[in-house]
């Protein structure tokens, strides 16, 4: 059902990886209406698809949520796949003050239609214990890891769509990178081969 | 989900349960998810209430008839097949409180109409071209009554004909035959795939997981109170009386166009052999069951038929490019094995069965509708089933394939490709065309027997002092 929403501009449909492209997104995220099981959908850009999600922190607990970060590091190192669920590219983990405010961006760039995997991300959070990052931020749903709907309704309220994205090889996955790079090694380690 | 035939296995094993963890109410839970009647013909009957008083008389004299897993499970045949499930507006039109008709999900809430979008039926699919009331606000329960023979069940439609007249207040939307087709060895459907080979099992059941299928699910992932994968029962509906016992359902009725499918055949194989293969690399099965990761070049009947080897296979390590199972295949799609994760938290129940007459084998396409009516149980409608279509069905990047959808059930129209893995080149079909068209769905509770009786008991006003507590 997905419906065009009146006057919507159009969004640049071309593909071609070898081609840089920048795409200028409306106020509301999304060129036209289409519906996803927890709501819009936003679109896949020449940056692929992704959020920034700003939520200010419960107070003095900045420590704790920059703490995380050795976390996910160990958790990463660990078992490199910890995250593959995700199909991510990047992820950025910031944290700013506003006056005597701090908050937290949570900014990742990723290959999928964020709502299409919600619950295995959720799923995902629990197991790596994310809750200490999330939990430290004003809002959040307590009961997030049995109420998939409610985690959804705190991303969407906390994201900022951007108004600009560009690509420099646009649209390409992560597995199609590290597929061409595999190619590469392949015919690098062929032709040594050959020698 | 095709044909209704005696599954003697299922019940066999239900009589010998053992004593797990888990204590099933076997006693009122609705015996549709638990397990099988030997029944070769079903009807499906669609209702509006059209008085609040009406419906409940309806569901009152209707409650002693509706069969329990226990009753339908036991050794001792029961002839109490029947089911009664709700839509949302049913529950309201029934009378059940705001406050507690909010705390249901969002999607239930909305309907199967509603969720188009979400679910991709579009095209020819949207529910605008929906038949039998299906898409209408005024749908507010179905009936399923099973029975063992066509004689039986023209039986029971009179019965209920009759009960239904009796009752006022309650309109039959419309109605639909269900019959099993023949040859009746196996269940399978218009396109002659055998069906029924991947039903999860169920802890708490005594059912055991076939070989390949990993261990048994907790319940509550497909009946409301009990633990899920994640944990305790959380969020449900209220009040619990309601929703303890109860299930939720999916509802399709899909048009087969049995001439389309067999002129693609005939068109993309020279041989009888070259079309069986192509049928098999539609389906990821060959029409005897047998699957392709495990027979790749040629049919296995004998594999097809073995319950204990069917489904004992995977598709990471045994065939990670999809040479053996199309990584597009219907199978491949509707259940990815180890390709997904959080397997266990999208399993789904099926049930349904065939209607329309068979198309005999080299007749042209009469114009008959048949097909598949079917359902789809669990406990969550937007994490099993709405993923299921969303992602699965009717992604056309599932797997990172670009521009495919589900080759036999995904919404097809003539857009979309098929590629089939092959050494050294891939063979691509572009513009698949259509083999099946959903004409109607819905999205149905199917509460527990006490839940029935709850709900048949609500007096205008009553039931909040449930609710407020």
């Amino acid at each position: 059902m997905a419906t065009a929403a009146t006057a919507a501009p159009t969004m640049p449909r071309e593909r071609d990886w070898t081609k840089p492209q920048a795409m200028a997104i409306p106020k509301e995220g999304y060129f036209t209406t289409s519906q996803g099981r927890y709501g819009p959908i936003y679109p896949q850009t020449p940056a692929c698809h992704g959020f920034t999600l700003i939520a200010k922190i419960k107070p003095g607990r900045e420590d704790a949520i920059r703490a995380y970060g050795k976390t996910i590091e160990k958790a990463i190192a660990d078992l490199p796949d910890a995250l593959a669920t995700l199909k991510l590219h990047y992820l950025r983990w910031v944290l700013f003050d506003i006056g005597k405010e701090t908050y937290f961006m949570y900014q990742g760039i990723f290959d999928t239609d964020f709502d299409k995997y919600t619950e295995d991300a959720v799923a995902l959070f629990t197991k790596l214990g994310l809750n200490t990052t999330f939990e430290n931020l004003e809002g959040f749903p307590e009961d997030w890891k049995t109420n998939a709907p409610a985690f959804v309704k705190f991303v969407r309220e906390h994201q900022c769509p951007s108004f600009l994205e560009y690509g420099e090889y646009p649209y390409v996955t992560a597995d199609e990178i590290k597929k061409a790079l595999k190619l590469k090694a392949a015919f690098a380690n062929m032709l040594d081969l050959m020698q | 989900m095709s044909v209704l035939q005696q599954s003697h296995r299922i019940s066999q094993d239900l009589t010998k349960r053992t004593d797990q963890a888990v204590s099933l109410d076997f006693d009122d839970i609705q015996h549709f998810l638990m397990s099988r009647p030997p029944a070769r013909a079903a009807r499906y009957e669609f209702l509006a209430f059209r008085s609040r008083a009406g419906g409940r008389a309806w569901l009152t004299g209707l409650i002693d008839k509706v069969g329990t897993a226990s009753a339908v499970g036991s050794s001792a045949l029961d002839s109490r097949w029947v089911t009664v499930g709700f839509t949302w507006n049913g529950l309201q039109t029934l009378g059940a409180a705001e406050a507690s008709l909010a705390t249901f999900p969002e999607e239930f809430r909305q309907g199967m109409a509603a969720r188009a979008g979400v679910l991709g039926t579009t095209g020819a699919n949207h529910p605008d071209h929906w038949v039998g009331g299906l898409a209408s606000p005024n749908l507010h329960a179905i009936v399923v009554l099973f029975a063992r023979d066509v004689a039986e069940r023209e039986r029971c439609r009179g019965e209920h004909e009759r009960y239904v007249a009796q009752c006022g207040g309650v309109e039959v939307l419309s109605a639909l035959d269900l019959e099993a087709i023949p040859p009746f060895d196996c269940a399978h459907e218009h396109f002659g795939y055998r069906d029924r080979l991947s039903q999860p099992a169920i802890e708490g059941t005594g059912v055991e997981a076939t070989p390949g299928s990993g261990p048994p699910i907790k319940p509550g992932e497909f009946f409301l109170g009990y633990p899920d994968e994640e944990g305790p029962a959380a969020g449900l509906p209220q009040p619990e009386i309601l929703s303890r016992n109860g299930s939720y359902l999916a509802y399709l009725k899909m048009e087969e166009h049995v001439g389309a499918f067999r002129d693609f055949l005939r068109a993309h194989g020279e041989t009888p052999e070259e079309q069986e293969l192509m049928a098999a690399k539609l389906m990821g099965r060959w029409r005897s069951g047998a699957p392709l990761v495990l027979a790749p070049d040629k049919d296995d009947p004998q594999l097809g038929a073995d319950s204990q080897r069917s489904n004992d296979f995977n598709y990471a390590k045994m065939d990670p490019h999809g040479y053996g199972c199309p990584l597009g295949a219907h199978i491949r799609r509707m259940n990815p094995r180890d390709t997904a994760v959080n397997m266990n938290r999208r399993k789904m129940i099926r049930r349904g069965g065939t209607y329309g007459p068979p198309l005999p084998e080299g007749v042209p396409d009469d114009g008959i509708e048949r097909g598949i009516a079917a359902f789809v149980g669990c406990a969550s409608l937007v994490r099993q089933f709405e993923f299921a279509m969303n992602v699965w069905t009717n992604d056309p990047n599932f797997h990172e394939l670009g521009n495919e959808r589900d080759p036999i059930f995904g919404t097809q129209d003539g857009t979309f490709d098929m590629t089939i893995p092959k050494r050294p080149i891939r063979k691509k079909i572009k513009g698949l065309p259509a083999f099946t068209t959903i004409r109607g769905g819905a999205y149905f509770f199917l509460p527990g027997i006490r839940a029935l009786r709850y709900l048949a008991s609500l007096s205008d006003g009553v039931e909040t002092k449930v609710i407020g507590k």
